[in-house]
């Protein structure tokens, strides 16, 4: 998928005066968060849980390699194949092999971030295969050509009026307000294309690596349908996703639904052990895992940054973020948005192009305290701003102006005779902008600021003020 | 006790009067309260645009002129969380400034902490006329753990009722670096914030952390609202004569 994430300055400011997207955004942030709150609440110890979760991510993070080595095996023991990709290009071709080899031509998807990331619905359409999303939500958005906003709700940037407004496009089908209609038209066209379909890719949200089970969660009945009726199942994950044991899935089943939806359980929760044996009435005939790198070795190889791959795409950091909810997930640029996707898109992609993602972020902490395997994502939004301001490796999102500024600010910080120089200046450099109790026609960097906030004029003096005598007592002569 | 009053450089700059309420407050319930006499400061707006290195000679600075003090107190939460979470983290890897670092990193604290678990003092004796509504900013809320403590003070406060927001803990919208990155996105929000605070029909708006109350109050101005923003400091040092501080846990 390309990224335009070093658009996001412009992008978010349009995404504000999108009046359609603030409705639907102003609407499902309350809506989300209540959801996720009552969810948790239905646990006995979230905490504990959270805690748990995090543990399993960390270990399993430790040996990777050996559980990805077992769950290979495993998987080869029932009869499936795995396929290694060090790219979303190596990915996209392994896809594209497997769909020429067995003569697909039209191929259904269950809704997942990683082959969001990799762009395999593109790879696939320039060859000439037919490539349909059947979540209701990826449904509606394939329509508009457009990527997913939100990780568990790919749609939620779409008003229904909207929604209602494709289908009679695309379908001719009658305009409603109904909800329940719609979703009955949209099944009717999905059936056809599940019937017809030679091939399902779907993404992986837990592979258990001591059984060889892929862990697939879904409200629709869709997934189950993509991994059954076709001939051949694909299923793309992303490397960090795999995890010991059965027992570890239970903590990460009383938490996603949980942190996405509120649900205690998704509607469906399919467990996949390869492709379909003798005997067995339904199941695809062959069973492909794609196990995705795409840069996240990398990820893996940096302490400080490693916690990144703890993620079980929940979506919930999103839900809570202040951010995200009032310029949505298009703004950012790529597959991952919210909170994740301003940590995780600078360490995947094009450095450079995502250098303003760890910024866009007021570092509230919001995410944090919802996040079900505890990763500290104000840290690494720190981290990576680090990263971004001091290594060579990381081109950096600072003007020449910024830098100069921050320089002076510092120096000042260093040296008190700087900071009394800066601020006497400060007191004089302001009068020419004063407007009574207000600075007004304020140059940059002051200048976004000050159009939407009336900026008061500095006091005439600091608190630590020279003419306040003796050090150590500076309020005795200042309060005159 | 020896109290060294921090004052941040915002508020330096542009609250001189918060650092004397927090003064005023301090010595009225009975701590000898010294201010060091050049200014300093913690470095958080460098420490959080990701200038680490720059950071680091002033954080020293602060640490230096802060070692000869038992407790240090700040009317910024924002600040006290630089020191304790993150001055561990800078100095982590450095074997002279790191036990200085731990040492500050435990016993600097946000005045409203101080008074209440340091000092055991919810009655600071204060006069405030009119309701109020608390704004919980990020770095007091989720990064200290203080919730509670500013509201028993306020509740505490003669004349002043206290009502709340729906909710009171949203981002204001700072950010510090990223409302001049974004300033739009952040605009939006401190706007959505103050309409949370006009719903409420206080007359004012308080709370610890004085970046959180420039960027609100600049909004409500902007927008001709008459709705006020005080520092907590600054509601409590408006007292009445005669009132006296009262503690729940023994004399501080
Ligand atoms: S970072 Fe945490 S909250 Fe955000 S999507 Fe990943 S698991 Fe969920």
């Amino acid at each position: 998928m390309d990224v335009r994430s070093d658009r996001i300055r412009e992008s978010s400011r349009a995404a504000l005066e999108d009046r359609d997207l603030q409705r639907a955004l102003g609407r499902a942030g309350p809506l989300l968060k209540s959801m996720r709150n009552a969810g948790m609440a239905t646990l006995d110890r979230p905490e504990a849980l959270r805690e748990r979760a995090h543990a399993v991510k960390r270990e399993t993070m430790a040996r990777l390699d050996e559980m990805l080595t077992l769950l290979e095996s495993r998987i080869k023991e029932q009869g499936g194949q795995v396929h290694w990709a060090r790219s979303a290009d190596e990915a996209n071709r392994v896809i594209l092999e497997l769909a020429r080899k067995n003569r697909a031509r039209s191929v259904v998807k269950g809704k997942s971030m990683a082959t969001e990331e990799i762009g395999v619905n593109d790879a696939l359409s320039r060859s000439g295969i037919d490539v349909f999303e059947t979540d209701l939500g990826e449904f509606i958005i394939q329509l508009a050509g457009e990527p997913p906003s939100h990780i568990a709700a790919p749609a939620i940037h779409k008003t229904r009026q909207q929604v209602s407004a494709l289908f009679a496009r695309h379908f001719g089908a009658e305009p409603t307000d109904s909800i329940p209609e719609m979703t009955r038209f949209a099944r009717r066209i999905l059936r056809e294309r599940f019937l017809a379909a030679d091939m399902g890719i779907t993404g992986v949200n837990f592979a258990v690596a001591s059984t060889g089970t892929i862990v697939l969660f879904e409200n629709e009945g869709n997934i189950r349908l993509t991994t059954s009726l076709p001939r051949t199942h694909v299923a793309v994950m992303g490397m960090e996703k795999v995890i010991p044991t059965l027992e570890d899935l239970d903590v990460f089943l009383r938490l996603l639904g949980r942190s996405a939806t509120g649900q205690k359980l998704p509607s469906y929760v399919s467990l996949l052990n390869g492709p379909r044996r003798t005997g067995e009435r339904d199941g695809p005939e062959a069973f492909h895992l794609v196990i995705l790198d795409n840069g996240r070795t990398r990820i893996l190889g940096d302490p400080e940054l490693r916690e990144t791959l703890y993620c079980i795409k929940c979506s919930a950091c999103l839900s809570f973020c202040p951010v995200y909810l009032q310029i949505g997930g298009h703004a950012y640029g790529w597959a991952y948005s919210g909170p994740i996707g301003s940590v995780l898109t600078p360490q995947l992609v094009d450095r450079k192009r995502a250098c303003d993602l760890p910024y866009a972020c007021t570092l509230c902490g919001a995410c944090a305290e919802v996040c079900p395997v505890k990763i500290d994502l104000p840290r690494l939004m720190v981290a990576l701003r680090r990263r971004y301001q001091e290594s060579p490796e990381w081109p950096g999102p600072s003007s020449r102006v910024e830098r100069a500024g921050m320089e002076l600010y510092a120096k000042a910080l260093e040296h008190p005779a700087l900071y009394r120089l800066v601020s006497r200046l400060a007191r004089i450099v302001q009068v020419p902008f004063r407007r009574g109790d207000r600075l007004v026609h304020l140059p940059p960097p002051f200048k976004g600021w000050a159009a939407h906030r009336a900026v008061r004029p500095l006091p005439p003096r600091p608190f630590h003020s020279r003419s306040a005598g003796s050090p150590g007592h500076p309020e005795e002569v200042e309060d005159e | 006790m020896r109290v060294g009053l921090f004052v941040p450089c915002l508020v330096d700059q542009c609250f001189p009067e918060t650092a004397r309420s927090t003064r005023r407050v301090l010595e009225r319930i009975g701590a000898r309260v010294d201010v060091p006499g050049e200014p300093v400061c913690c470095g958080q707006l460098l420490f959080k645009a990701g200038l680490w290195r720059k950071t680091v000679p002033a954080a020293k600075r602060m640490i230096r002129v802060f070692e000869r003090f038992d407790r240090v107190v700040a009317p910024s939460g924002s600040c006290v969380h630089m020191v304790r979470r993150h001055y561990p983290t800078l100095f982590q890897e450095d074997p002279v400034w790191r036990d200085p670092s731990l040492e500050l990193s435990r016993k600097i604290f946000e005045l409203s902490e101080f008074l209440v678990h340091q000092s055991g003092v919810e009655d600071v004796g204060a006069f405030f006329p009119g309701r109020v509504t608390y704004h919980d900013s990020c770095q007091v809320l989720r990064g200290l753990g203080v919730r509670e403590e500013p509201r028993r003070l306020l509740a505490r406060v003669r004349g002043l009722e206290l009502v709340e927001m729906d909710p009171p803990d949203t981002c204001c919208g700072f950010g510090g670096v990223f409302s001049f990155k974004f300033p739009d996105a952040a605009g939006a929000l401190a706007l959505a914030k103050a309409e949370r605070i006009l719903a409420t029909g206080a007359g004012t708006v308080t709370g610890c952390e004085p970046s959180c109350l420039m960027n609100i109050e600049g909004v409500l101005r902007r927008a001709g609202h008459g709705v006020k923003a005080f520092h907590l400091a600054d509601i409590l040092a408006g007292s009445t004569a005669g009132s006296r501080p009262q503690s729940n846990h023994g004399t501080p």
